[in-house]
């Protein structure tokens, strides 16, 4: 019943269906992101590189093999489209800005003075140094650029082709490409996120409807823990759940049929028990009558028939006892045992219940004057001269009495100093019928003395227990409380 | 009432057996018993004669035991035992409230049912105190006669025993343990329906209003008082 420390089905069900949700996506959204934008860059980077290629054609022939800086600076300006920035380089020269030229409509950043070689990454220049046009894209001041170098080739005739030893490189601009790349990833996300809040909400649906019923049989199975046999759950479709729901309340059923058989069982023993009590009572009477009669005429009686009186004049009382505990014990079982109660000072009880049975000068008392109690005097007697009687009996001396109390319970402690109870046999001693041993003989009372001293307690609401003194001997108490009912018998 | 510890005794049990051994138990004490098996026998007898007590089974075929005890109560002050089944509490309630005086419960002992039958057939001692006086109430210890404004009040043993026992200190609370040893003579655990039904029954016969009684009062908790009037 206690529940596991691991996470509840809920959380198992929407961590699922969340988890679930962000892979498809994370895969459909990467996959199509990585894509697009690959394609969108490729074509960005094709056309710039053909747009240098083919502007460049317009700078041949070179007008000299070794230019200076103003003349590198007209091959710059030639393979640009006013947008990008270009250098032309040879060897150390580098070509000069042209001067006037407006800087190009980028976003928002400071006007750039040409290009710089130094953004241009060493690796592109060797590799154009070697005669290779080649392109690397480069993120320059947190924009990402394209730099496309190209060698000039000296082309004659009847000779392979040759570096001039100029090279020109262009800078083109990605930012449009990235804003629409960055489009894609912002939709991506979206969609993403609106998909996951989708996923949460079906997750959601798909717990209630698993959790409600769950819950529901948790609780019924609870109830039903408790004894409420009649618990049963709605049944409502016919998917697995409803399965479950129709085979607990089948169980619950049959449960609650042979629950009641039971109960029918021994309310019949037990009323058995009462009438054989009943009926067995009338002849017992008559019995009863005349065992005085025979008992005091059994000293005049010649042997054996004088032993014989006596014996049966003895048993006749026994069974008596036996009788009455049995119609007694019946009454608590059929609800029908009332209290009757009074004001009683607890001392003066306790005295009374030793006196009236002779036991005044074997037990030893301690009662605190003046606590008083609202309980049926003649049931807590029924319960103390059960308890100092077995003590007088089964224990070994001294027997001693103990009164205690606070506001809202008096405690009577009786002991004895003997070597105290099987530990086996302590929570059996008030069962009814119950012998320490099997093959103890018959003793002395019914067998049913304690558990009517436990049931006389219990009509009390209070407790009777039993345990044995750590320094020997047996211990019951018996827990009142001072006010068990609030009835004025008078 | 008794002579010489004899008392004659009337017998009321439908069962023959323990009809029987009763019988035996008592004459073995003494007693001059008549016992019966049925309440018709048992009132037809008590018009013709006049026993000390009557012990009453209260299962009789014909009229019952309640019936019983309400006629003889109705003729006669004779103090009523009753038979009664253990645990029967709604009878013990009912006959006390017929009139009985006190009751055993089956299977009966002898000697209970003799201490019984000696308890309340004890003479009441007659003081020779003045006749006392207590608003309209008038008790006279000595005749043993109680009068209400001069009307001389009908009460059964048990009762005027009560009201002996009460008025003898006024003012003075008295518990149901107390009384029931000193008018039942039961012991100390005896049972204080005693006390209450027999309170019940004397205040109807004594106050203007049983539901605000001026003579016999009780003290919530405790037990019950005469007076103050």
């Amino acid at each position: 019943m206690a529940s596991r420390p691991s996470p509840g089905l809920r959380a198992r069900l929407l961590s699922s269906f969340a988890l679930l949700c962000v892979v498809t996506a994370a895969a459909v959204a990467g996959a199509g992101y990585v894509e697009a934008r690959n394609a969108i860059l490729q074509r960005a980077q094709d056309a710039a590189v053909q747009a240098v290629r083919s502007r460049l054609e317009a700078v041949f022939p070179l007008r000299n093999p070794a230019p200076d800086a103003a003349e590198l600076g007209e091959i710059a300006h030639a393979v640009t489209d006013g947008s990008d920035d270009a250098v032309a380089v040879y060897h150390e020269t580098r070509s000069l800005d042209v001067p006037g030229r407006p800087c190009p409509p980028l976003g928002g950043r400071p006007c750039r003075p040409g290009l710089d070689p130094g953004m241009i990454p060493q690796g592109l220049r060797r590799e154009v140094a070697g005669g290779n046009i080649a392109w690397q894209r480069v993120v320059w001041q947190g924009e990402p650029v394209l730099i496309i170098g190209t060698p000039l080739l000296i082309v004659e005739r009847d000779r392979p082709a040759r570096a001039s030893g100029i090279e020109v490189y262009v800078a083109h601009s990605l930012l449009p490409e990235k804003r629409s790349i960055d489009l894609l990833a912002a939709r991506a996300w979206l969609i993403g996120g609106a998909a996951l809040a989708f996923a949460v909400v079906l997750a959601l649906l798909a717990t209630r409807s698993v959790l409600g019923p769950v819950r529901e049989l948790g609780r019924a199975a609870r109830l039903l823990g408790q004894g409420e046999l009649r618990t049963r759950i709605a049944v409502r479709g016919s998917d697995e759940l409803a399965d479950v729901a129709r085979t607990f309340n089948d169980t619950a059923a049959e449960l609650e049929r042979h629950v009641e058989k039971l109960r029918a069982m021994e309310a019949d023993a037990r009323r058995f028990v009462a009438d054989v009590s009943h009926e067995l009572r009338t002849p017992l009477a008559a019995l009863a009558a005349v065992a005085d009669v025979l008992d005091e005429e059994a000293a005049r009686l010649p042997e054996p028939a004088g032993r014989a009186a006596r014996l049966v004049s003895q048993e006749t009382l026994n069974l008596t006892a036996l009788v009455n505990d049995l119609i007694e014990i019946s009454r608590f079982d059929s609800g029908v045992a009332a209290l009757a109660p009074n004001e009683v000072d607890m001392a003066e009880l306790v005295r009374a219940t030793l006196r009236a049975r002779g036991w005044s000068e074997q037990v030893q008392v301690e009662l605190p004057p003046g606590v008083t109690a609202w309980l049926d005097p003649r049931r807590v007697d029924v319960i103390l001269a059960n308890l100092v009687g077995n003590a007088l009996r089964h224990g070994e001396p001294p027997v001693s009495v103990g009164l205690r109390s606070d506001s809202h319970w008096i405690s009577i402690e009786v002991r004895d100093h003997g070597p105290g109870l099987d530990e086996a046999v302590l929570p059996h001693v008030f069962d009814r019928f119950y012998k320490a041993s099997a093959t103890r003989a018959r003793s002395e009372g019914s067998g049913l003395g304690l558990a009517i001293a436990r049931e006389n307690a219990r009509l009390h609401r209070g407790e009777l227990t039993v345990a044995n003194a750590p320094d020997g001997g047996a211990v019951f108490t018996l827990r009142l409380p001072r006010r068990a009912h609030d009835l004025d018998g008078g | 009432m008794i002579l010489g510890g004899v008392s004659r005794v009337l017998l009321i049990e439908d069962d023959p057996a323990v009809r029987e051994g009763l019988e035996l138990a008592l004459s073995q004490h003494g007693h001059r018993v008549r016992a019966v098996e049925s309440g018709e026998q048992g009132l037809d007898w008590l018009r013709s004669d006049l026993p000390d007590v009557v012990v009453l089974d209260l299962m009789l075929p014909g009229i019952d035991g309640f019936e019983v005890c309400r006629r003889i109560r109705a003729a006669r002050e004779i103090p009523i035992i009753m038979l009664t089944a253990r645990g029967d509490d709604l009878d013990v309630v009912a006959g006390l409230e017929a009139g009985a005086d006190d009751y055993v419960v089956k299977p009966v002992q002898p000697r209970v049912l003799e201490a019984r039958i000696r308890a309340v057939l004890r003479r009441i001692g007659r003081d020779q105190a003045e006749l006392e006086r207590h608003a309209d109430l008038t008790i006279d210890r000595a005749g043993l006669v109680v009068a209400k404004r001069g009307v001389p009040v009908s009460l059964a043993p048990t009762e005027l025993r009560l009201l002996l026992e009460l008025s003898g200190t006024p003012g003075r609370v008295h518990s149901r343990q107390q009384l029931l040893e000193s008018v039942w003579e039961h012991g100390y655990f005896g049972d204080s329906r005693l006390v209450d039904a027999c309170v019940q029954r004397l205040r109807a016969k004594i106050e203007d209003d049983s539901a605000a009684p001026v003579y016999v009062q009780t003290v919530r908790g405790f037990g019950y008082r005469f007076g103050p009037v």
